[in-house]
């Protein structure tokens, strides 16, 4: 079971260039709003046009530019999760999910046993603006699931949300999609989201789509300025190979050593805040402190270094309140990172 | 008082109400989804009757359907029916100035739908037909319905075209419209002002259904207690 996309549209604005192939489990699509991550699921469930590439889902061609399939939405057999769950406001829980049963004959059938897996008997009568958030993703993916779908879209269906009601849905939901044996494709901005609930993602950079890893592996080592930035690092430098395992970093004005060989093509490096250490080690990096902000549980201490111009802050430095406290409020400190935590970008 | 204009007047508008609704609906549809720049180009065409005065109207059909127009000559010679003059003539001019008005309305409704249930309904199996009777007309009904009543009051008003087209025969072609003209150039101000009264006395109605109308959708937008701020 394999759902396999290879698309290219041109817009306006920007060119659309997207190549993942996602199995069973949950693939993450992770990028930027405005990156083309909708564009990519409504092309994949016919919604939309693409310009040229290939569409196939389980052996199943739904899309190919160069033998003119172009299967109509109706038949792709492509469940797709709105935004808003987009229930029609018309009708009642229970008439939401016989409107996705396909078979006419076991229509209430069918709708009844999805009411009770879904927990939505007691409310089965109810129009969806008379129901919880909660229950309207649980509407949203019965109904998904009468239609018998091949595969799943989910287009950032927690953006809506926030704080714990976007957190409990999100549990609800990964529950919700084990029982489920396709392929699923999760767009979000959020990398909280993939890393919790996708095996595979790929970064979508500006309409171009990056090749799918690992969610452990891009989030530990990624290899690309864009998925560096959405993996949440905060610190991130021009550079430029200067030595064999050696890196220059332009705005910092350093010279690290990688412990690794150095890639010709390296054109950024990239260090979390958290994994800066006060202590003398490998890779010192004198800096001054330009500023000190309290957040809720945990010091950031902005920094400038040599390379930096003058009183612009270019480290972030994160700790523990405590471990901050007991520095003492220095004004200068020098900080040092462990090779193995200098992430090499393209 | 003769209550034909009354019924004349009444049926003119209920027959062109229910085939603008049609027309009007159709046409919204069919623009909504265009690509922009034939969206503009259509949309002009299809509003033009609303800016033009009715007269011009008029003039237009009486080219197309007049007794010596080819068309109006092919009417006349093969199934005996003159178009110009009658009382169903009327009814072709209501339609061209009324059909922008639910045009518009209607198209203005699709637009602010939430395309997102259209697309739902799709990917669900269910065919155009069925998104479009079971998800996109319940949705915009007080929207297209507000259409309608305009349409028929406008309809039920008109003058300029009816008066070329029908022109005004006691008792075959008159409309209220088209009397209370008759009756203030004889002079007969009494019975003028008992069609006057008549005619308010149905726009003011209609206007209240549209009213009425506009609430139940905002009461439904707004949240509750928002009145009391």
């Amino acid at each position: 079971m394999a759902l396999e996309v290879q698309i290219e549209k041109k817009f306006e604005k920007f060119h659309l260039q997207v190549s993942f192939t996602s199995s069973d489990g949950i693939t993450g699509l992770l990028g930027a709003s405005g990156c083309g991550k909708s564009m990519t699921l409504k092309c994949v469930a016919g919604l939309i046009t693409p310009d040229a590439g290939r569409i196939v889902l389980d052996g199943r061609t739904l899309y190919d530019s160069a033998q003119k399939i172009d299967l109509p939405p109706q038949q792709r057999q492509v469940g797709y999760l709105f935004q808003n769950y987009a229930l029609f406001p018309n009708m009642t829980v229970t008439e939401n999910i016989r409107a996705g049963v396909r078979d006419r004959t076991r229509r209430q059938a069918a709708a009844d046993e999805l009411l009770e897996r879904f927990r939505l008997t007691d409310i089965a009568g109810k129009y969806p603006r008379q129901i919880s958030g909660g229950q309207q993703q649980r509407t949203a993916l019965a109904r998904l699931f009468a239609s018998r779908p091949a595969c799943l879209l989910l287009d950032e269906p927690f953006s809506a949300l926030d704080g714990y009601l976007r957190w409990e849905m999100e549990l609800e939901l990964g529950e919700l999609l084990k029982d489920f044996s396709g392929p699923s494709v999760l767009v979000t901005h959020d990398r909280g989201e993939v890393y919790r609930l996708c095996q595979n993602a790929c970064v979508l950079s500006r309409g171009r789509s990056e090749p799918l890893r690992p969610v452990r592996d891009l989030f530990q080592s990624p290899d690309t300025l864009s998925a560096c930035l959405l993996s949440g690092c905060k610190n991130i430098s021009r550079a430029r190979p200067a030595g064999r395992q050696r890196v220059e970093a332009l705005d910092w004005g350093v010279i690290l050593d990688a412990g690794r060989p150095v890639p010709d093509d390296l054109a950024y490096v990239g260090i979390r805040a958290h994994f800066l250490a006060p202590h003398p080690g490998p890779n010192p990096i004198p800096c001054r402190v330009e500023r000190v902000v309290e957040d809720v549980f945990s010091t950031v201490v902005m920094l400038s270094t040599p390379g930096g111009y003058e009183g612009s802050a270019r480290l972030r430095w994160e700790l523990e309140k405590d471990a901050w406290a007991a520095l003492g409020g220095p004004e200068a400190v020098t900080l040092s990172v462990s090779p193995g935590d200098i992430m090499l970008l393209k | 008082m003769d209550w034909f204009p009354l019924l004349n007047s009444l049926r003119i508008a209920l027959i062109s109400t229910v085939c603008v609704f049609f027309l009007g609906i159709l046409a919204a549809w069919y623009v909504a989804k265009l690509p922009r720049g034939l969206k503009g180009a259509l949309d002009c065409v299809l509003t033009l009757p609303l800016v033009l005065p009715p007269t011009v109207v008029g003039f237009f059909l009486l080219k197309l359907l007049g007794p010596k127009t080819p068309l109006g000559a092919w009417l006349l010679n093969t199934f005996d029916l003159r178009l110009t003059m009658t009382w169903p003539a009327a009814i072709f001019a209501v339609i061209l100035v009324t059909f922008p008005l639910m045009y518009r309305t209607a198209r203005g409704a699709f637009e602010s739908f939430d395309p997102n249930l259209l697309s739902a309904g799709r990917t669900l199996g269910r065919s155009n037909a069925w998104v479009f009777w079971r998800v996109l007309m319940p949705g915009c009904r007080q929207g297209l319905l507000a259409g309608t009543v305009l349409a028929f009051a406008r309809g039920l008003g008109e003058y300029g075209a009816t008066s070329m087209v029908s022109g005004y025969t006691p008792g075959r072609t008159a409309t209220i419209a088209t009397t209370v003209y008759q009756l203030w150039r004889e002079g007969d101000d009494a019975l003028a002002y008992r069609w006057v009264a008549v005619n308010v006395a149905i726009s003011l109605a209609v206007l209240m259904a549209v009213n009425l109308l506009e609430r139940r959708e905002h009461w439904e937008k707004w949240p509750s207690g928002w009145s009391e701020v």
